[in-house]
């Protein structure tokens, strides 16, 4: 299949979205375009297993080159292993479900779903990319659309928030460029190009420089320690939508780069600075869960989670081992469906009871069961229960941890296996006083979810159970690819 | 001979052409200012699409007038600006009373760029120089009305006399070191020796006034801010355009031999042009103040394209220049349409402005991205090509100091962004009914700056001339 479609189909969606008159309009049309966007990527999806299938090896399936600057070497090279397809399932789905949930915004319409469409086309692009150019391109290109869902639909401090979020992830594309300039200028080759850098030699001395540079600029992106801070203020800002597609696909592109571009191009910087990023990463998880046991907001709840969560990735990437690395890229893939239901699920009771304080709710499983059944189990998932994503993908983070005998790694892994007891904590206090509980009188009347919140709902549910109790699938999607950034990191 | 000089002065002469049908109509019968105003754009635009045509490389008089396909594409730049303007600002230029003087004297300094762009020689240089500057003062003096108007045309005519007695000075050391002005015979006598240096630090000198390069930045703010938005956007853009294009010729031509010299020199002064103007960026108030020192941190950026003495480098700078018409006359094209409706240029005035002006506002935020180098805007791929071209020789302590300065404008960007698009107010600045060639005008920036960038053959078109 041809991955310029990814692209092209969002561009089209958005020229669609522009021409629209009416709200109705606009918001069918995004939700034909999401949902188009959704049919293409599970056929992406079934078309890489087949071609696997098939036996073909080749690192990167459906490759495409196409002239872009050849003055400065940079083409359009587009190409997805296992790794990529499994973002790009996790941006469909969050992406259709992001665009449902949005349903009843009166608030300029059509430039809120110009944005959500223009964000998803951002991380489509980013995903596919093979050449570091057009990656850092996508990436930079998401920025705008993020400053801007925060700071005109957004709540609370939503301008400080925008430009916390803008400035600092524009700090971390600053740090990426200068890494990247360092990748292009400091190999034997002046080249932009994937899969040509991870052949070539780059020598010891670059790498120990950009690796840091790339790792932190990536790792701001996914709320690497201490760089996280713009992670709670962005989140609890952001229209609901905004939050899911921040937490769900936006924090993951940093996740990504961090193991695509840094830890595979340069596996001589990952294994130096492999001890300080698991030490980083351990912080950010047991600090994200002890912070969020504080928190009484329920969005602050999750964007703190979110940050022990996305702990779990970055420590898994640093562990360098294959199952780790698997697992580090399933906790993206979990997180992200998850994170995105949470902040659904909130954004839906945000929206009836027009207050996100944990103390001031209470029995809602009364008024809204369909709501409340969701938040139970999206809260489930988030602390790891069997059955659920997020066990499969913590599990093989784990379990790749593991495998390191020696006891720093040990006793790192078992920090940060603990935060799993503090997550149930916050967990279950925060669902348990919303959902249960006496009720408060002022809710009585409220009605449960509609149509399309339903929809987004089952939607993201069936993806956390389909991992949950099948982890086979995306184990064989991401493993091969785990293996050959193994196989390259252990110098074969 | 004849066909030769014809052919290779053949901008200069369209428009020496187009000066004097203006001053001919001027003197002639009366004509309203509308129609004047037409025609002008029409030959404006002629003229732009005139400078592809029939190029040829080649010297003239000597060696003092060179020409070849790369130059001819940076007159085409500044044709394409002044065609802007024309279009962008039709709104200030029908109510003016003095139209047809205002685009003789515009021209008569297009002319001067022109020929210094050509220029093969010093003395050349200098005349050129004079020509493009001194039409610019009196137009800086255009709001009759407005003291401040002639505070500006003031401080421009001293800053400029100053310039010019150091570039002279300078001039005059280079002939003394090395007996020769002319452009080709320098670099053979050059070899480094005090007397040369110092020439050339006043040289430098000169330019870094006319390019207002921190230290000598310091009369650009309030020039800018008196001006009329009109000639405020020709100096900093068309202006700052030729100025860097006939820098590229001084330095990658005239003193490639010294180039181990100038290279610390440039990079350290493109470092603090860019820390110092995006730091007082970030407190103006005044929009016109606030694009002032935003071109200033631009120049910056530029100047590390240049810093890099290569093919690249001249490529970059001259694309990031094409961008920045783009972006910089769009920007001032909104300030100017908001100044002549409403009469405001505060910054706290645009709040809410997408409210009451949608088209106006996304071709503000676009330019203001493009500035901020923001993909998908042409912006960021003349920024990324500026810093890679400066990266190749290898100093990643000023690339870094470079690429987070990008955090600090787009700061102050987004401070213009987040007032038109997220604040309220309850007096936001009434629907704005453009005129068709301001709408023309700024769709054609918008055009440009998402353009640009994405098709790529333009950097390629670029590249094949700087080779």
């Amino acid at each position: 299949m041809n991955l310029t479609l990814l692209i092209l189909l969002p561009l089209l969606t958005a020229v669609v979205i522009l021409l629209m008159r009416s709200g109705v309009q606009v918001k069918w049309s995004a939700l034909i375009g999401a949902s188009a966007q959704f049919i293409l990527a599970l056929i992406l999806f079934f078309a890489f297993r087949k071609e696997r299938a098939l036996g073909n090896e080749a690192q990167m399936l459906f490759e495409l080159q196409y002239k872009w600057f050849p003055s400065w070497h940079i083409s359009f090279h587009l190409g997805v292993d296992g790794i990529s397809v499994a973002m790009i399932l996790l941006t469909a789905f969050v992406v259709i479900a992001g665009v449902l949930v949005s349903w009843n915004v009166e608030k300029m319409t059509k430039e809120f779903y110009l944005l959500l469409i223009l964000l998803s086309l951002g991380a489509y692009g980013f995903f596919i990319s093979l050449d570091l150019f057009i990656l850092f391109f996508f990436l930079e290109i998401a920025v705008i659309p993020k400053y801007l869902l925060i700071g005109i639909w957004g709540s609370g401090k939503k301008e400080y928030a925008a430009n916390k979020l803008a400035l600092m992830l524009m700090g971390g594309s600053a740090l990426v460029l200068v890494g990247l300039l360092g990748l292009y200028f400091g190999g034997s080759e002046n080249t932009f190009d994937l899969l040509l850098l991870s052949k070539i030699q780059i020598p010891v001395i670059v790498q120990k420089i950009c690796f840091p540079l790339l790792f932190v600029g990536f790792g701001v992106f996914t709320a690497l320690f201490p760089f996280h801070t713009w992670v709670p203020d962005g989140h609890s800002s952001a229209p609901t939508a905004g939050s899911m597609f921040l937490a769900g696909i936006s924090m993951k592109l940093g996740g990504y780069g961090c193991l695509r571009v840094a830890t595979y191009l340069m596996p001589e910087g990952a294994k130096e600075y492999a001890n300080l990023i698991i030490v980083l990463s351990a912080i950010a998880i047991l600090y994200g869960a002890f912070a969020t046991m504080m928190q009484k907001d329920l969005k602050y709840i999750n964007a703190y989670s979110s940050v022990s969560h996305c702990g779990f990735v970055l420590l898994g990437v640093g562990m360098l081992t294959k199952t780790a690395i698997a697992g580090a890229v399933m906790q993206m893939v979990s997180h992200g469906l998850m994170t995105a239901l949470f902040f659904a699920v909130i954004g839906m009771i945000y929206e009836r009871t027009h207050t996100r304080e944990v103390n001031e709710m209470g029995g809602l499983i009364k008024v809204m069961p369909f709501i409340t059944t969701v938040l139970f189990i999206v809260g489930l998932c988030s602390l790891g229960l069997p059955g659920l994503s997020g066990f499969v993908a913590e599990m093989t983070v784990f379990m790749g941890s593991w495998q390191n005998p020696d006891p720093f790694h040990r006793v790192a892994t078992i920090a940060a296996c603990m935060s799993i007891v503090v997550t149930a904590v916050y967990i279950l206090r925060a669902i348990g006083q919303t959902a249960m509980g006496p009720m408060n009188e002022r809710y009585l009347s409220l009605q449960d979810a509609r149509w399309n919140e339903k929809l987004a709902a089952i939607i993201l549910i069936v993806g956390i159970i389909a991992i949950g109790i099948a982890p086979f699938w995306l184990n064989d999607l991401v493993t091969p690819a785990a293996d050959i950034i193994m196989q390259k990191i252990a110098g074969k | 001979m004849l066909n030769d000089f014809l052919l290779l002065m053949k901008a200069e002469l369209a428009l020496a052409f187009i000066l004097f049908l203006v001053l001919i109509l001027k003197v002639g019968k009366e004509i309203t200012n509308e129609r004047l105003l037409a025609l002008i754009q029409l030959l404006l635009l002629g003229n732009f699409i005139f400078g592809f045509f029939f190029i040829e490389s080649g010297s003239l008089f000597g060696g003092m007038f060179t020409t070849n396909g790369l130059i001819a594409f940076q007159k085409s730049i500044i044709s394409l600006g002044i065609y802007l303007i024309s279009l962008l600002f039709s709104d200030w230029l029908k109510k003016s009373e003095l139209l047809p003087e205002f685009f003789i004297l515009l021209l008569s300094a297009v002319l001067g760029m022109f020929f210094l762009i050509s220029s093969g020689n010093l003395l050349m240089f200098y005349l050129s120089v004079e020509l493009a500057t001194i039409p610019v003062a009196a137009m800086a003096n255009f709001d009759l009305d407005k003291k401040i108007s002639s505070e500006a045309s003031m401080k421009m005519i001293l800053s400029s006399a100053l310039s010019s007695g150091v570039l002279l000075f300078g001039i005059s050391l280079i002939y003394g070191a090395t007996g020769t002005i002319s452009f080709d015979q320098i670099p053979a006598l050059l070899d480094g020796n005090g007397l040369q240096i110092l020439a050339f630090v006043f040289l430098f000198t000169a330019f870094a006034f006319k390019l207002s390069i921190v230290p000598f930045h310091l009369w650009t703010a309030d020039v800018y801010e008196g001006s009329p938005i009109a000639v405020t956007s020709f100096l900093s853009v068309i202006s700052k355009g030729a100025i860097t294009f006939i820098l590229l010729t001084t330095l990658y031509k005239v003193f490639a031999p010294m180039h181990d010299l100038w290279y610390n020199m440039v990079m350290l002064l493109s470092v603090i042009t860019m820390v110092v103007g995006n730091l007082f960026a970030l407190r103006q108030q005044n929009i016109k103040r606030f694009l002032a020192f935003s071109s200033i941190a631009q120049v910056g950026f530029i100047l590390l394209g240049i810093s890099s003495h290569s093919m690249e480098g001249t490529s970059s700078v001259v694309y990031f220049v094409l961008i920045y018409v783009f972006s910089n006359l769009a920007a001032f094209g909104v300030a100017g349409a908001i100044s002549q409706a409403a009469g405001k240029e505060r910054i706290e005035d645009y709040k809410g402005l997408y409210q009451t002006n949608p088209l106006i506002s996304w071709v503000l935020a676009l330019s203001l991205f493009s500035l901020a180098g923001i993909p998908p805007t042409a912006g960021f791929f003349g920024k990324l090509f500026l810093i890679t071209a400066g990266a190749s020789k290898g100093n990643y302590f000023f690339i870094t100091v470079a690429a987070l300065n990008m955090i600090i404008s787009l700061y102050y960007y987004l401070r213009i962004v987040s007032a038109v698009f997220m604040d309220t107010n309850h007096q936001p600045i009434p629907k704005i009914n453009l005129d068709h060639s301001t709408k023309l005008g700024m769709i054609i920036c918008g055009a440009g700056i998402i353009l640009i960038g994405l098709l790529s053959w333009v950097y390629d078109y670029i590249t094949a001339l700087s080779f």
